[in-house]
């Protein structure tokens, strides 16, 4: 029997489906993938023997012929979803041990149509980072390596453990969420795809709060009709989540192959960065050949005040983090660490409960939340979001279908590289994504490339609300016409 | 805008986050860079823009006010550092 790891979601469901193998079998293949590939450190918990157990469940369903759209189908689960019975701790100390009471509304979808959960997946602490360096777990490493070099290279993050895990093809496909770019530069990182949907379209509830305005839950999976099939599921209204969407969820599979013959795809020219690299640049054009070659229409667009939103994002972001974290005091759940009163109890337990990053955050959270600075700060970005949203909205009602830029500015980098010195370097891999996060669009990335040193790229298409498909459609182009790119030969194990 | 050190030890006391004598300083850069860098939102012009509030205009859905779950005390305690007699244990606040 070939490996069944190496198939597609997709393929596995085919299979699954026409009883090549079972679901025990392929269940079992990605089990012992996981427990040889120790070293990229991409699971917090890897769960086998819940995974067999879900296996053989689907097993007799598939045998009478029943069975959900994810029946049997082994999945990484992001260690942001809470999954009950089973820790989750965001990658932070301060939760360490905590052992959730209930289970994420997506995750609960995923299980009710027949998924199987491998284990749960490392990231950067609060999904603060892009580079899953901020891990409480330690860092993940990237199943990719530059040519003629063993530096250990980044995910990407903070969904750094599903990108990797995926790539690595240590699950058909995970969980992830996307507060500024989360799910999709690590997708652009490690050679993946990963969408992150329309605001509302998922429930975030049972998710570890970040950003609550911004989050986004999605999947990263290694081809776009895999991410259509995991999204079908995960999507949804739920009355737990009051910011969720009551509309019907498409059958995102069906888009997949839709002519892009017609559609306008806008290129807006204040993302030529100043100083882009050319290998980036050069990809940008080669993507808008791949669409033009397909059919579509290309239009340059602007969207004036994209310069503004990786800084409106900087204080957002960490206003609603610094409320959302208020809420772990050493008291009702996870670390605590005595003191001579309460308020030292709350100090000390935090300080060394969170991270570095997971501090500084908060703190900066706190100031532009603090008494005289909410007016200057936080509703000054708030409104410069809409500001950020308008330009969107004019590029769409132009007639323009989606846009097209890169992923990312550069490709993935090795551990220790960025942001030791300066916090905001690292913050600026998240100049091309974060927009979509400030105007809650849906944003997919696709592979389209290899760097010059060997390492994966990835386009990114930003659509109208809620028009998820087009996305598919269009992301399904550029998969055909982009070369296959290929992993290295698996040294992790 | 830039902070000054007591400005860092009060952020870090609203945020009930200690931070030691040595840590102070670094925060004090670091926070400073970050301010520097969403400096130049103040040259947008905003007069007359509406904080945004939502993707698409729509009507937030509200469930039905009804009692949905209760009875679960074990559950909400199961994960506390220091319980007793079904209460959370916390330091005493009141003399």
């Amino acid at each position: 029997m070939t490996d069944l790891t190496r198939l597609t979601l997709a393929q596995a469901r085919d299979g699954l489906k026409a009883k090549e193998f079972t679901s025990v079998e392929l269940t079992q293949a990605h089990v012992d993938a996981v427990a040889r590939a120790k070293s990229l450190n991409a699971y917090i918990v890897e769960t086998p023997e819940k995974a067999l157990d879900m296996a053989k469940a689907s097993d007799a369903k598939l045998a009478k012929g029943e069975g959900g759209a994810l029946e049997g189908l082994p999945l990484g689960i992001k260690d942001l979803y809470c999954t009950e019975g089973v820790q989750t701790t965001a990658a932070s100390h301060i939760l360490e041990g905590f052992i959730p009471q209930y289970e994420s509304t997506v995750t609960s979808n995923l299980w009710r149509d027949g998924a199987v959960m491998l284990g749960k997946l490392n990231l950067d602490e609060f999904a603060m980072g892009s580079s899953n360096e901020t891990s409480y777990f330690g860092p993940v490493v990237s199943p990719w390596r530059r040519k003629n070099s063993d530096a250990k290279i980044v995910p990407g993050g903070s969904s750094g453990g599903s990108s990797a895990a995926v790539a690595a093809h240590l699950c058909l496909g995970a969980t992830a969420t996307d507060t500024g770019g989360s799910i999709r530069q690590p997708a652009a990182f490690t050679g993946t795809v990963g969408i992150k949907p329309t605001y509302g379209r998922c429930s975030r509830w049972g998710i570890v709060a970040f950003a609550s305005s911004l989050d986004q839950a999605g999947p990263i999976a290694r081809t776009v009709r895999d991410a259509a099939i995991m999204l079908r599921s995960m999507a949804g209204h739920d009355v737990k989540d009051t910011t969720s969407v009551d509309a019907p969820v498409p059958d995102y599979e069906q888009a997949i192959g839709a002519s892009v013959k017609g559609k306008v795809i806008g290129i807006p020219r204040e993302y030529r960065l100043d100083g882009m690299s050319p290998e980036i640049a050069a990809l940008w054009d080669q993507g808008v050949a791949w669409l033009k070659a397909a059919g579509a229409e290309i239009r340059e667009i602007s969207l004036p005040h994209t310069k503004h939103a990786l800084p409106a994002y900087y204080i957002v972001a960490p206003a609603e983090a610094s409320s959302n974290l208020a809420r772990y005091d050493g008291i009702r759940y996870g670390l605590r660490k005595t003191g001579k009163d309460i308020v030292d109890l709350y100090e000390k337990t935090r300080a060394e409960g969170f991270g570095k990053e997971v501090r500084r955050r908060i703190m900066i959270g706190t100031y532009v939340l603090s008494a005289g600075y909410y007016d200057a700060y936080y509703l000054r970005a708030q409104k410069i979001r809409t500001l950020i949203k308008r330009d969107f909205d004019l590029a769409y009602e132009s007639g323009v279908d989606a846009i097209l830029t890169p992923a990312t500015p550069s490709p993935a980098f090795a551990q220790g590289e960025k942001g030791s010195a300066d916090p905001v370097e690292m913050y600026l891999n998240d100049v091309f994504t974060v927009t979509v996060n400030m105007a809650g669009l849906p944003g997919l990335v696709v592979p389209a490339g290899l760097s010059s040193d060997g390492l994966p790229l990835g386009l990114q298409l930003i659509g109208r609300p809620f028009e998820e498909e087009t996305l598919f459609s269009l992301g399904e182009a550029i998969e055909q016409a982009a070369p296959k790119i290929v992993l290295p030969e698996p040294w992790w194990g | 805008m830039s902070v000054d050190l007591a400005t860092v030890r009060r952020i870090a006391h609203l945020s009930r986050i200690s931070v030691s004598e040595d840590e102070a300083p670094h925060l004090q850069n670091e926070l400073n860079a970050i301010l520097g860098f969403v400096e130049e939102l103040n040259s947008v012009d905003v007069t007359g823009v509406e904080p945004m509030t939502s993707v698409l205009p729509m009507r937030m859905k509200k469930r039905v006010d009804e009692i949905t779950d209760g009875y679960i005390q074990q559950k909400v305690l199961a994960n506390a550092p220091a319980r007793e007699d079904g209460f959370f244990v916390v330091p005493k606040v009141i003399e």
